[in-house]
């Protein structure tokens, strides 16, 4: 297989996934654009002169009624809770609890009503909040110059932060507390109501909430608590005075279960109470209460105060309470006028909106825009025919037919937007959670069939390729007929799909094809079905680990606690793969027959070895914990101090001991690598890359640490100096990014860090391409000049001797992929480590002393377990790779929430402006997955390092050689070169460690993603779901990128190897 | 023979199942307040305690296997001494383990040690009392087809399925049921 088509193939798998995720996202995420502009008293859309000029003071845009309004907000008040039936005998805990509702709407019909309040899904108390509030976007009512109260739920604080003339926050996150929020309120409330000094009193009540989460509503304690807000609504109804209006209103309802956030009809329900001292309505009240839709709140509560609709608004005046105390014909006029206000104000809206956002129909939209610009001809025709207030009894039937045109204008601008703005789209959501079901299944497929068949990508890439624009042009075809926009996530995922359906088709053709060529052989089937099923056993321990990774998904506490789910599964994990290379018996050596029968056996020399790494392994995993940063579900965690920057240190010894201790740990790491590079011989050359690495590296340690040494001590006085510290903030970040892209530049145009010793005669020489030394001495092993010097010599004394072979030394070509993999980590690992806060070098530091123990933890393994496929690697390998990826997630001071981002890192290197968006996203996102990039890029490293270490253990020489007499040992020092040998396997071996990564990463993203879909009324799941819905595809797409990177890179210098060898033969 | 043997062993080990729940319940007659989950520190050292005797008191009287040589006095005290080192380092052991997977370095170092300390009566206590302080008979024992007797196998699945059920045992810890050291041993009874 050529290079080409795996790094295709793995796109193209990669293409399916993210098609996959678009698809659901489109589904699960609709996107609104907001519109930041807002309303004012000034605005155009003012009443006709002769209204305006009877407007009292105070007012605008309409007369005011009221001049104070307490919105009590009772959390999940049900219609069923709020209404009241004298007529049932045994009622239940949450029938007839709230009377003074039902007392005062008998009393006084024209004083108070009940409605039922319709809430829009998903009812979620903090999207309900905006609903009310808005009536549609979160830009709050504008209360300019009104003094707004607010007490309750702290929801608001986050919704609405600094808005309110005075607030009293109650924490609203623990559901099993009931009292807290209410009582908190309760002793609050009337102080500030008799006091006064409030425009607009909101206070937002959680416990019938909480309770209906903790036993449901259909328990004696919902019937205590409703009782409670009975009499707080009682006395709080005393408290009133004559200007000021009551609302009581419950933001959504609730199932039999007392849950919310779905769109049942229970959950939508809930219910609104309107009351003042003065009369309100021209009527009674009807037999049934009335529905009507939670937005309609805003644009009547705003006009009744006498203070602009809110621009984004799109709710409808719930006119009845605009009668007023007059005549038909004139609560008509009001109610006309107050319609009027509101379309304009809805047109006003639709047309802007239009402009920036296209997700509104335009035939729907030019239909509403007739509509509304009829209704408002008719409108001024009317009012140049009345005079003052009095009307031509001849007008009334139109008055009455103008009203309904505009309220059918407002009700069907709702519903066209409503309708466009669906919180869900369940098809396109199922849609792509098939996808990505699909893909994974087909990775899987993949990587099995990768390893069985020689030419199996070819046909199976180009079928699938053919097949996707084929689908993708169907579709095209189909919406040119039917004259749609089209979608280009639609068209990509329906070329995403079609294509799935070409490879299956296509391996199911083969599987037929090969079914019936063995057919006609006699099968194996017992010996067959035997191995498999230890395959199968083989395969349950690291899926079952998986299994329970993915499992862990679907529950809140445990995604909340993932930070710790991870490590723990990684431990079992590696713990289990000891205890299964123990209970299979590949740690003793059985020591010939009798001692076998007594069962005496010892165990071999490298299980000591394998002990140790697994015990730095786990103590690694356990340090690692140190580092995590906190959810606010878990109120008791204190978060890591290694997160907070240095600067925010007050004391200055334990400054400079943290920051010596960082440079050290810098230098530390350079040095390592640059060891493991020497160890290997793949420093001994003078191509550029390796300068870079010997000279560049310890340059980019300067550079970092002036710059964390700058940026700690920014805050201090530093006098004239400030100047020369600004520019030097800025100057050393870009110098790493700079030196950086320089090396990793180097990295690509001549990965090879190979030494070639040519000391061929350039008369007559045979070609033998490489030779290496005569293996006698063991004892040079570290100090590669010397062993030039000792192979020079010893060549020359063989060539006297009278061999006339010629030699070529490669020094360390054995490791020549593994080393430009490492040099690319660590150059990844400098920038990642600049993003971050200067204590969280020790968590790279652990990343690395990690990965670096897990690869040998892998490499010894497989070495005892006595593998045959040297090519393939093993599934518990890719999971535990993928495990640790994870874990370090966290371990760098990272939760899947947004609060938690590290926002400053898009200011590492920049002053605060950037002109575009994209380069501060690039900043963060390497932030946020500088774990995932990292392994990711690493992932090849799983395939090469058993080759890597293979010398290491046979305890021979570190340049790899070759020699034609000499097979035996060219069997034994190949290394990477193994894999050169068979540039099919390898090429076939790196596809599919790809398809096993993608697969694994996959099986993550399905469980998240199906989370997200079953729990969509979950009541987490906006906080908890959601989010880690996003951080982990968005962690895919990373992740899935960087392997592409990684394993083109391992390509590029498959290439450069083959041309050195090239070279080397021309020479 | 045989079957006698699995009689014995079933009725060994429905008293160590009865031991447990006894452990469980009876306590709450002598002392004040005591509950499983309320004092779960006293709870954890009884239990170990009762299933430490009964291990014990079972291997006295049942004697599974039967040592043919006779052994003189002084052999006999270097062997419990070492049975007794041997089982003070496998707690040792297991609370290295435990903290490795995560539990809390200092805060309740008394809870994580008895925990260990009853894991290790599951576990290493049986393998003592039946396989004695002798550790290639407990790496034969523990690798595949290394059980001769029923008593060894027995001993296997017991030791295998309370260090797993250990570890089921960590899985409710993040549901928030507010109960710290939930790790219940009904897998022994098997």
């Amino acid at each position: 297989m050529q290079r080409w088509p795996v790094v295709l193939f793995l796109a193209w798998v990669c293409f399916l996934f993210f098609a996959g995720i678009g698809l659901f996202m489109s589904g699960f995420l609709l996107t609104r654009i907001e519109l930041a502009s807002s309303s004012s008293c000034s605005d155009p859309l003012v009443p006709p002169p002769w209204e305006r000029q009877s407007l009292p003071p105070g007012s605008c845009w309409a007369p005011q009624r009221f001049s104070k309004a307490v919105l009590v907000i009772i959390d999940a008040l049900h219609f069923e809770f709020a209404r009241f039936d004298p007529a049932k005998a045994s009622p239940l805990p949450y029938e007839n609890k709230l009377g003074v509702l039902h007392q005062l709407a008998t009393s006084q019909p024209r004083h108070a009503r009940l409605y039922r309040f319709r809430a829009d899904p998903p009812t979620a108390t903090m999207q309900r909040i905006k609903g009310l509030t808005t009536g549609s976007l979160p830009t709050f009512i504008d209360t300019d110059g009104r003094r707004v109260v607010f007490m309750g739920d702290d929801t608001w604080e986050g919704l609405f932060p600094k808005k309110f003339f005075r607030s009293y926050f109650f924490p609203s996150f623990n559901v099993k507390d009931l009292h807290t929020v209410d009582d908190g309120i309760l002793q609050h409330l009337y102080p500030t109501v008799d006091s006064g000094e409030w425009d607009v009193l909101i206070a937002h009540f959680l416990g019938v909430d909480h309770c209906g989460h903790k036993h449901g509503p259909d328990h004696p304690e919902m019937a205590k608590k409703l009782t409670q807000m009975n009499e707080m609504l009682r006395s709080l109804v005393d408290h009133l005075g004559n200007d000021t209006l009551l609302l009581v209103a419950g933001d959504h309802g609730m199932t039999e279960t007392g849950d919310h956030g779905g769109d049942s009809e229970k959950e939508v329900s809930a219910a609104l109470f309107v009351y003042s001292r003065t009369p309100l309505f021209g009527s009674g009240p009807p037999e049934e209460p009335e529905t009507i839709p939670q937005v309609n709140l805003v644009p009547t509560v705003a006009l009744l105060l006498g203070v602009p609709i809110p621009y984004s608004n799109i709710g409808e005046v719930m006119a009845e309470l605009f009668a007023g105390d007059g005549d038909a014909v004139s609560a008509a006029l009001q109610q006309l006028s107050v319609y009027h206000i509101n379309a304009k104000q809805v047109d006003r809206f639709l047309q802007s909106y239009s402009l920036v956002a296209q997700d509104l129909p335009a035939e729907q939209l030019q239909h509403l825009q007739e509509l509304f610009s009829s209704a408002v001809e008719e409108h001024t025709q009317l009012l140049a025919q009345v005079q003052g207030t009095t009307v031509p009894p001849e007008l009334e039937p139109r008055l009455g037919s103008l009203i309904s045109r505009f309220q059918r204008y407002l009700r069907e601008a709702r519903a066209v937007c409503t309708q466009s703005w669906a919180r869900f789209h369940p098809l396109r959501m199922v849609g792509g959670c098939i996808l990505i079901a699909s893909s994974c299944l087909l990775c899987y497929m993949a990587s099995e069939l990768a390893a069985s068949s020689q030419s199996f990508c070819r046909s199976c890439l180009l079928y699938p390729l053919l097949w996707g624009p084929v689908g993708a042009a169907l579709l095209w075809l189909v919406h040119v007929f039917t004259q749609e926009g089209l979608d280009l996530l639609l068209v990509s995922s329906w070329a995403a799909a079609a294509s799935q359906l070409g490879f299956f088709w296509h391996w199911w053709g083969q599987h037929l094809k090969r079914a019936r060529l063995t057919g006609s052989q006699p099968p194996l089937a017992s010996g067959g079905l035997r191995q498999r099923l230890r395959a199968w056993l083989g395969l349950a321990f690291p899926m079952g680990i998986l299994f329970f990774r993915c499992g862990a998904m679907f529950s809140d506490s445990f995604v909340v606690a993932e930070a710790r789910v991870a490590p723990f599964l990684l431990a079992s994990l590696v713990m289990l793969l000891v205890g299964k290379l123990h209970w299979d018996g590949r740690l003793t050596v059985p020591e010939g027959p009798k001692q076998q029968l007594l069962g005496l056996s010892s165990y071999r020399r490298e299980i000591w070895y394998l002990l140790c790494l697994v015990a730095m392994f786990l103590v690694c995993v356990r340090l690692s914990s140190f580092f995590h940063q906190c959810r606010e579900e878990i109120p008791q965690c204190r978060p890591s101090v290694f997160l907070s920057p240095l600067a925010s240190l007050r004391n200055t010894r334990a400054k400079n001991l943290f920051y010596l201790l960082c440079v050290a740990l810098l230098a530390g790491l350079v040095y390592a690598v640059q060891n493991w590079l020497r160890h290997y011989g793949n420093l001994n050359s003078s191509d550029p890359l390796v300068l870079f690495v010997r000279w560049g590296f310890p340059l980019v340690v300067l550079c970092i640490a002036c710059y964390w040494a700058v940026a700690s001590s920014a805050d201090d006085s530093l006098g004239k100096l400030q100047e020369l510290v600004q520019v030097a903030v800025v100057v050393f970040p870009r110098a790493v990014y700079g030196l950086a892209s320089v090396g990793l530049l180097l990295l690509l145009c001549n990965p090879v860090t190979v030494f070639a010793k040519d000391t061929r005669e350039s008369a007559g020489s045979i070609v033998t391409p490489y030779l290496g030394v005569p293996g006698s001495e063991v004892d040079f092993l570290h100090v590669i000049p010397q062993i030039y010097k000792r192979m020079q010599e010893s060549q020359r004394s063989r060539l006297e001797r009278g061999s006339c072979r010629a030699t070529v030394a490669a020094y360390g070509l054995g490791s020549v992929y593994s080393a430009a993999l490492v040099i690319a980590l660590t150059l990844l690992a400098f920038l990642l480590m600049l993003l971050h806060s200067e204590r969280l070098s020790f968590a790279f530091l652990l990343l690395f002393v990690e990965a670096f123990v897990l690869l040998h933890i892998h490499t010894c393994a497989r070495g005892l377990a006595g593998d045959a496929e040297l090519f393939s690697v093993p599934w518990y390998a890719v999971i535990s790779w993928l495990l640790a990826a994870s874990q370090f997630f966290y371990s760098t001071g990272h939760q899947p929430i947004f609060p938690a981002i590290h926002w400053n890192a898009a200011f590492v290197g920049f002053h605060l402006d950037h002109s575009t968006n994209l380069l501060p996203a690039v900043l963060v996102g390497a932030n946020t997955f500088a774990s995932h990039i990292l392994f990711a890029v690493g992932c090849p490293l799983l395939l090469l390092w058993p080759f890597v270490c293979e010398m290491s253990n046979s305890q021979k020489k570190k340049p790899k050689k070759e020699s034609q007499e000499e097979l035996q040992e060219v069997e034994e020092h190949m290394m990477e070169m193994r894999l050169r040998e068979s540039p099919e396997e390898f090429s076939t071996a790196l596809l599919q460690l790809g398809l096993k990564y993608l697969f694994v990463l996959g099986a993550q993203l399905l469980a998240c993603v199906c989370a997200a879909m079953i729990l969509r009324r979950h009541l987490m799941v906006w906080k908890v779901f959601a989010p880690k819905f996003l951080f982990e595809s968005l962690g895919f797409v990373v992740s899935s990128i960087c392997l592409l990177l990684g394993i083109s890179l391992v390509m590029r210098v498959d290439c450069a190897v083959s041309a050195w060898f090239s070279q080397l033969r021309l020479r | 023979m045989r079957e006698a043997e699995i009689w014995r062993l079933l009725a060994a080990n429905l008293l160590c199942a009865l031991s447990i729940v006894l452990a469980a319940v009876v306590p709450a007659f002598f002392l004040d307040g005591f509950s499983v989950l309320g004092t779960h520190l006293t709870w954890l050292c009884v239990c170990s305690v009762c299933v430490a005797t009964l291990n014990i008191i079972l291997h006295l009287v049942l004697k599974p296997n039967q040592s043919p040589k006779r052994r003189s006095f002084a052999h006999k005290i270097s062997r419990f001494l070492k049975c007794c080192i041997y089982f003070f380092m496998s707690c040792i052991l297991f609370h290295a383990i435990i903290v490795l997977y995560g539990a809390p370095l200092i805060e309740s170092v008394t809870e994580t040690f008895l925990f260990a300390v009853l894991l290790s009566t599951f576990t290493t206590l049986q393998c003592l009392c039946l396989l004695g302080p002798n550790i290639q008979a407990w790496i034969r024992v523990f690798s595949k087809n290394g059980a001769m007797s029923i008593w060894e196998s027995s001993l296997q699945i017991t030791s295998l399925c309370s260090i797993l059920g250990a570890w089921f045992g960590a899985f409710p810890i993040p549901l928030d049921w507010d109960r710290p050291w939930q790790f219940e041993q009904l897998f022994v009874a098997i």
